[in-house]
């Protein structure tokens, strides 16, 4: 009997674990790579992060925001981690409109470190009017904001292709096997050598995507090197007190029958 | 219940214990006599009010941070979960700790569903239960809405949208909800009120339904009353303080895992995207404690049909205590019905899977098989069993199984067959 409660306690438990991850959609197996930031010690590959802004900036920010992101927070520890004068460089190459001044005026300003990333479009309508009536998503959680997570970004980057026999394509509309529906109208973004690395990595397609996925991926969740390393003292912790107010317990419980 | 006259040691306590006896109560939770046979399931009533006492911890401090407002609340979100400090943590110890929330409870009513507990002379602490049961799912939802992603919008839009189903009044109802004529900033300023304010209703009532439980004591795993408090309990102090605190340490840990490793695996990705009343998402899905109650209702093809449907699944419980007409507690000592029970479990469960899959083809007639199965358990199997199950015999008191094994069972049941030829 006691063993069939516990089969139905796991039986419940995964239950509840797969519905939260169950959709009716179907996509084929995304393409494995090696992500640092998982599992139980999980952390940026730093490079990969610098790596990955680079690629944002230069390629994606053309048309994607990320509102939620301020300056300062590419020197933050946790993060890509510039040097603060790095950050300071970067903001600066972004001009802001700030104001008004004592005058009145609104007036246009290098950004500074406590400025939010500079939007590509004034608003909604004007991303939409440039990219063919489709919004391009603000990328600051994106990869939270997606079933399967970074593996679905960095599979959707890649995932282009000639569209199979029998399925029309319109204008301005492509195939990828990743994304719902199979039709994108994103055309694939990133390609071999399409930038030139400062660090001097070689940038083909998958390169690319990893960092750029890296760097969505710490976007999303900024505290994530915190998160995992506060989990595992809080577990240690725990289990610890746990070992301890057992032995409290078996001792306690040892003046009465039945023990427990 | 033994409470002894308590009179405190000190001058100072009997002048105050005289005008407001504090101490009698504390005396009473410490001495409180409680049935030494519990096993672990019983170990969720403590778990439940941790978890309560959590949510408003942690949703004290969140409130103090987010905005509720149509256009700043998904982005008040990400501002606690980026710049207020651990920030991140707080959000996700209260989004998972929902989840936690409801867990313990699941397992908590299904404890009381097995051994009983329902039963004369508990059914107000049941009804108390299923009250709080009701607030909990009420608390959980309008949180959900909170953040304003897309699946608090839709999920808002597709649940208020219920009371449509009312016959004449349902539209006006509807609005009034709202506070418009579709789920917007007064829905959201609404909601957000009274998120803050059913935890503390829900306290109150925890109160009650403790102080109910502590009129009659615990039911316990033989499902018998207390024969001899001498023998049969022991003092809440510090035997189930710690027998509690090592479960709750044990929850604890799971609760972390998934706080610290996968906050976001429970939810939904399109809660990330903010709320946008022109783009519907492809499933709208509610988080996946209500699942079991979606499932009900979307197997019933009437609108109003449905809604009636899944609130009876719920309130049928209230009525529990007198549609299980057994005189015996404990599934232990029903054969027939503990396979019932497991029945039920798996029932439940499938109820909760199909919830989750669209409403359609072989998921919708699982469904509708799962729910009239459901309503079955509760108004045709469990009055019938009471009357024809063979219940196995009763131990003579607590102490009896647990102390002796089979040999003393055996003289147990002749001695209550002679106290029954005696009586």
């Amino acid at each position: 009997m006691r063993k069939l409660k516990n089969i139905f306690f796991v039986l419940i438990f995964s239950v509840i674990v797969l519905n939260s991850s169950n959709s009716a959609e179907k996509s084929p197996p995304f393409l494995e790579t090696k992500w640092t930031f998982k599992g139980l010690f999980g952390k940026f590959d730093r490079a990969s992060l610098q790596r990955g802004y680079q690629v944002y900036t230069e390629v994606c920010a053309s048309c994607h925001s990320m509102k939620y992101l301020t300056y300062r927070n590419l020197a933050e520890k946790g993060g890509p981690e510039f040097s603060e004068l790095e950050a300071k460089a970067i903001a600066a190459s972004f001009e802001v409109t700030d104001g008004p001044n004592s005058t009145g005026e609104m007036f246009v300003r290098p950004a500074k470190l406590s400025d939010k990333f500079v939007m590509p479009y004034a608003n909604e309508q004007e991303a939409k009017a440039a990219n063919g009536g489709a919004y391009p998503p603000d990328m600051s959680v994106l990869v939270k904001a997606r079933k399967g997570g970074a593996d679905y970004i960095y599979s959707l980057l890649l995932g282009y292709s000639e569209p199979p026999e029998g399925v029309e394509l319109d204008d301005g509309v492509y195939y990828n096997k990743y994304m719902y529906g199979n039709k994108i109208k994103m055309p694939a973004p990133l390609s071999d050598d399409l930038i030139e690395y400062t660090d001097g990595t070689k940038a083909t397609a998958e390169q690319l995507s990893k960092d750029v996925t890296n760097f969505l991926m710490w976007s999303a969740e900024p505290h994530l090197e915190q998160r995992h390393k506060t989990g595992f003292r809080v577990i240690a912790y725990l289990i610890i007190l746990t070992v301890l107010v057992y032995f409290t317990m078996k001792k306690i419980w040892s003046r009465v029958e039945p023990k427990v | 219940m033994s409470d002894h006259e308590y009179t405190p040691s000190s001058k100072f306590g009997k002048w105050f214990n005289d005008r407001l006896p504090l101490l009698t109560l504390a005396n009473h939770l410490t001495d409180y006599p409680t049935p030494k046979n519990l096993n672990y399931w019983w170990t969720f009533g403590g778990i439940l009010t941790f978890c309560l006492i959590t949510q408003i911890v942690t949703g004290l401090v969140l409130a103090m941070h987010y905005i509720a407002h149509a256009d700043m609340a998904f982005s008040s979100v990400e501002h606690i979960m980026r710049d207020v400090n651990y920030g991140w943590l707080l959000r996700y110890v209260h989004a998972n700790g929902a989840s936690m929330f409801f867990l313990a409870v699941y397992i908590h009513i299904f404890r009381s569903l097995f051994y009983g507990s329902y039963k004369s002379p508990r059914e107000i602490i049941w009804i108390l239960g299923i009250i709080i049961y009701l607030l909990m799912m009420a608390a959980a939802f309008m949180g959900y809405v909170l953040p304003w992603g897309q699946m608090s919008f839709w999920g808002a839009t597709v649940i208020t949208n219920l009371f449509s189903a009312i016959p004449l009044v349902g539209e006006s109802i509807t609005t009034w909800l709202w506070g418009g004529y579709s789920v917007d900033n007064p829905t959201l300023t609404r909601f957000f009120t009274l998120h803050y304010l059913i935890p503390f209703l829900i306290l109150g009532l925890v109160v009650l339904h403790i102080w109910a439980l502590h009129v009659p004591g615990n039911n316990n795993p033989v499902g018998i009353d207390i024969k001899k408090p001498s023998k049969d309990t022991v003092p809440f102090h510090p035997y189930i303080v710690i027998k509690d605190a090592f479960a709750l340490l044990m929850f604890c840990i799971v609760f972390a895992l998934f706080v610290f490793y996968q906050p976001n695996i429970l939810g939904h990705a399109d809660n990330y995207i903010e709320a946008d009343p022109l783009v519907t998402p492809a499933h709208i899905v509610p988080e996946w404690y209500l699942l079991p109650f979606y499932a009900i209702l979307r197997s019933v093809p009437d609108k109003l049909m449905g809604v009636v449907a899944m609130l009876s699944a719920i309130l049928i419980l209230a009525a529990l205590p007198w549609l299980d007409t057994s005189k015996v507690r404990s599934a232990v000592f029903r054969p027939l019905f503990r396979q019932f029970y497991w029945i039920l479990v798996a029932d439940v469960l499938i109820l909760g899977y199909v919830g989750a899959m669209p409403a359609e083809g072989l998921y919708l007639l699982i469904a509708r098989v799962a729910t009239a199965y459901y309503f079955a358990h509760f108004l045709i199997i469990l009055p019938v069993l009471g009357w024809k199950e063979k219940t196995t015999p009763l131990p003579l008191s607590i102490t009896e199984p647990v102390l002796g094994g089979s040999p003393n069972l055996a003289a147990a049941r002749s001695d209550e067959k002679i106290e029954k030829t005696i009586k």
